[in-house]
């Protein structure tokens, strides 16, 4: 992965100074709140209903065990709910003594948060991040945020080219970029370099698909103005290739179109998506004109070169691992066939967990945050440093943050499979689970989010509790559940094949249930909004809900059918039906004039 | 060349009005006519709109403006060093913002990675 040289270290480093020197203007009051407010939420930090929150960026979800110790270290000496005065905070329907702390989140994009930290140590908490070249800028604020990408970029068997060095050079170029930082609303890439999408690239303000072209010339596709929110949109294809070393100049092309043309009378409307849509071709065409003048005008400054690509991939040089080629087949074979034998669990791991890799001795492991008695995506200090330790022994000192909030280990021996799961399910993260229905994607919701309308922790846990039995959570198979507290749709409820909405009505927790989302992936079909299936549901019967649509689709499949091909076969009517037929706080008398 | 600090409550324009061109932040600079004019000066209706920014780099870049850039408005010392990035060569900054901190924020970095209107080469193309 990639390794901060000494002006990457001392760029971290000046920003974690920088960002004290703001802190300490705001603590003596000669930076107004207003003032302050864009700078520390440029490094991460928000405030939300009970403490501020911390949000680290993992770019484009690569991360050693050295900063997962770290990140460790943050949780056990920084997220401590005591050191916050909650009293004044409104708590909502939050059950404030369970709410965790000394604990880490994983993001949908790859980033990884902390909700207990107090402002007071929020410089503190930087210096560390940023003795391990982690740091929060850009993770939030109307800015080029975090850039995303596959969870298995640089070792996916079905990947066109590694993502991952023009990941860097995007990071690299939109890091503290001077003219883009205070756009009108925040601004998302996605990259991918693989057939499959998994970085769910039509659902960001720009996604690029590396591919190559009809003269075998590798390139991007471009799309742009996609986004979830109150008005989910599918990216437009602006470009079907551009050439590699083009994707700096077109970006700026883009985000200049966007900082001077896009919406800001509206926050609502503020987002690239909502011009694209607007204006369509005019849009493009703005963007195609700004383009030529920055490669005619402007003499391209931004034009990647072969060397710089050549320097940046050569940091993703995959480790040296010693593997036994000679004797490995047979003895995975053996190993394998050995263990699953006696084991239907470790059978079942590594079907759900474990996928083939571009080097053939090697697998990519998932490990599932996705368990019982923790939110999704929830990592104590314990677990980090336990995560650490194994990324050491199986995969090279490297992990990955997924999009669907896990781990990965992108770099485990295959005769190191049985030893790995041993160890990840001692500690309770071997769950098979992957793909599956409690494999769901969740934000905090409204336990922690000053923003979100209902809590989605409770109704996680509920179906983590409801679908504990496996055999049960395998029958089923693939499905995607995505859950948001609110319309901001952190958790991607746009994109779930089941999506669950929190909504307010007179300051009780309400949920939409929507169906048939797609993020993009094969599994899923074109990248697609769910459809709502009516009026919302209460927290009680959501669980019900989410029982009853599983129960119509096992008794409508076809042979292998997954959940989103008989929900396409048969359409949403017998879903719907089901899922009325349980409500019970929403059921309303029949009105007589409607029947 | 490093931006001038002005400061709004002392600050008495030197150009004639005929030398200078207001532009408001939904002017294209590249439509102004901007024969015999010594001072462009853009807009910060709030710190936190950036289109003064883009204005501000088309100007210096694109069109080669060799006269002052000005940024009025909500100008903070937190957007100084943007704003000099950009191309603006004079920043007349709210009455109640200290200097001498501005000029140490302008000195705080060692260098960036994007190319800007300053240095318009990013820091691969000097390696």
């Amino acid at each position: 992965m990639y390794r901060h040289d000494a002006f990457d270290r001392q760029f971290v480093q000046q920003r974690a100074a920088q960002y004290r020197d703001q802190l300490e203007r705001w603590q003596a009051g000669t930076l107004s709140d207003d003032a302050f407010k864009p700078l520390r939420l440029q490094n991460g930090w928000y405030i939300q209903r009970f403490a501020p929150m911390l949000r680290v960026a993992v770019p484009y979800g690569e991360i050693n065990s050295e900063q997962l110790r770290v990140l460790a270290r943050v949780a056990r000496e920084f997220d401590h709910k005591e050191d916050n005065d909650i009293s004044k905070a409104n708590a909502g329907l939050s059950d404030v003594p369970s709410l965790p702390d000394r604990t880490a989140h994983f993001t949908t994009r790859s980033n990884v948060q902390f909700n207990w930290i107090p402002l007071a140590r929020s410089a503190d908490v930087m210096e560390l991040l940023a003795s391990v070249g982690l740091h929060g800028i850009q993770t939030s604020g109307n800015c080029i945020r975090n850039t995303t990408s596959d969870a298995l970029a640089g070792i996916a068997v079905d990947e066109v080219a590694d993502p991952r060095p023009f990941a860097e050079i995007l990071r690299q170029w939109s890091t503290l970029h001077h003219e883009f930082a205070f756009l009108p609303r925040k601004f998302k890439v996605a990259i991918t370099g693989a057939r499959e999408d998994r970085a769910a690239t039509p659902w960001h303000d720009v996604g690029l698909r590396l591919l190559h072209n009809v003269d075998g010339e590798l390139g991007f596709q471009v799309r742009v103005g996609g986004g979830m929110g109150r008005t989910p949109i599918i990216g437009t294809v602006l470009r079907e290739f551009l050439p590699w070393d083009q994707m700096l100049n077109y970006l700026e092309a883009v985000v200049r179109a966007y900082n001077r043309f896009g919406r800001r009378d509206n926050m609502y409307k503020a987002r690239i998506k909502i011009i694209v849509k607007a204006e369509g071709q005019a849009f493009a065409d703005q963007v195609e004109a700004e383009y030529r003048d920055i490669l005619e005008l402007d003499g391209a400054p931004h034009t990647i070169t072969a060397a710089e690509l050549a320097r940046v991939s050569a940091f993703f040089t995959p480790p040296a691992l010693a593997c036994d080629r000679k004797s490995a087949d047979a003895k995975i074979a053996h190993i394998l066939k050995a263990a699953a034998e006696d084991d239907l669990e470790f059978s079942r791991w590594l079907t759900r967990n474990v996928v083939a890799h571009k080097n053939p001795d090697l697998r990519a492991v998932t490990l599932s945050f996705k368990r019982l008695g923790q939110s999704p995506g929830d990592a104590t200090a314990e677990q980090l440093e336990r995560a650490a330790e194994l990324a050491d022994r199986f995969s090279g000192g490297e992990a990955r943050v997924t999009h669907t909030q896990n781990l990965l280990l992108p770099w485990v021996r295959c005769d190191q499979l049985p030893e790995l799961w041993r160890e990840a399910r001692r500690l309770g993260l071997a769950k098979p689970n992957i793909g599956l229905l409690t494999d769901m994607i969740a934000c905090p919701g409204g336990d922690f989010c000053d923003l979100a309308n209902a809590r989605s922790l409770p109704i996680a846990q509920a179906v983590l509790a409801r679908y504990a039995d496996l055999d049960e959570l395998h029958d089923i198979g693939e499905i995607d559940l995505h859950m948001s507290g609110c319309i901001n749709s952190c958790g991607h409820h746009h994109s779930g094949h089941i999506g669950v909405l929190g909504v307010d009505k007179d300051g009780q927790e309400w949920y939409q249930v929507t169906l048939g989302g797609s993020d993009g992936k094969r599994l899923s079909g074109e990248a697609t909004p769910g459809k709502v299936i009516g009026p919302s549901f209460a927290a009680n019967e959501v669980p019900e809900v989410i029982e009853a649509l599983l129960d119509t689709y096992r008794a409508q499949r076809e042979d292998g059918e997954p959940f989103i091909a008989t929900l396409r076969r048969i359409g949403l009517d017998p879903f719907k039906q089901a899922a009325n037929a349980v409500r019970s706080t929403t059921a309303r008398p029949v009105d007589a004039a409607t029947v | 060349m490093s931006i001038q600090l002005l400061r709004a409550d002392t600050f008495s324009p030197p150009e004639t009005e005929a030398e200078r061109r207001v532009l408001a932040n939904t002017d294209d600079p590249r439509e102004a006519d901007l024969s015999g004019v010594r001072v462009v000066e853009l807009q910060f209706p709030k710190f936190s709109d950036g289109r003064a920014f883009s204005q501000a780099f088309l100007l210096r870049r694109r069109l080669g403006f060799t006269g002052d850039i000005r940024a009025t408005g909500e100008v903070l010392i937190d957007q100084l060093l943007q704003m000099q990035r950009s191309g603006f060569s004079q920043a007349v900054l709210k009455a109640d913002q200290d200097l001498a901190h501005a000029e140490r924020l302008l000195r705080h970095y060692g260098g960036f990675y994007q190319g800007d209107a300053l240095q318009p080469q990013p820091r691969f193309a000097n390696a």
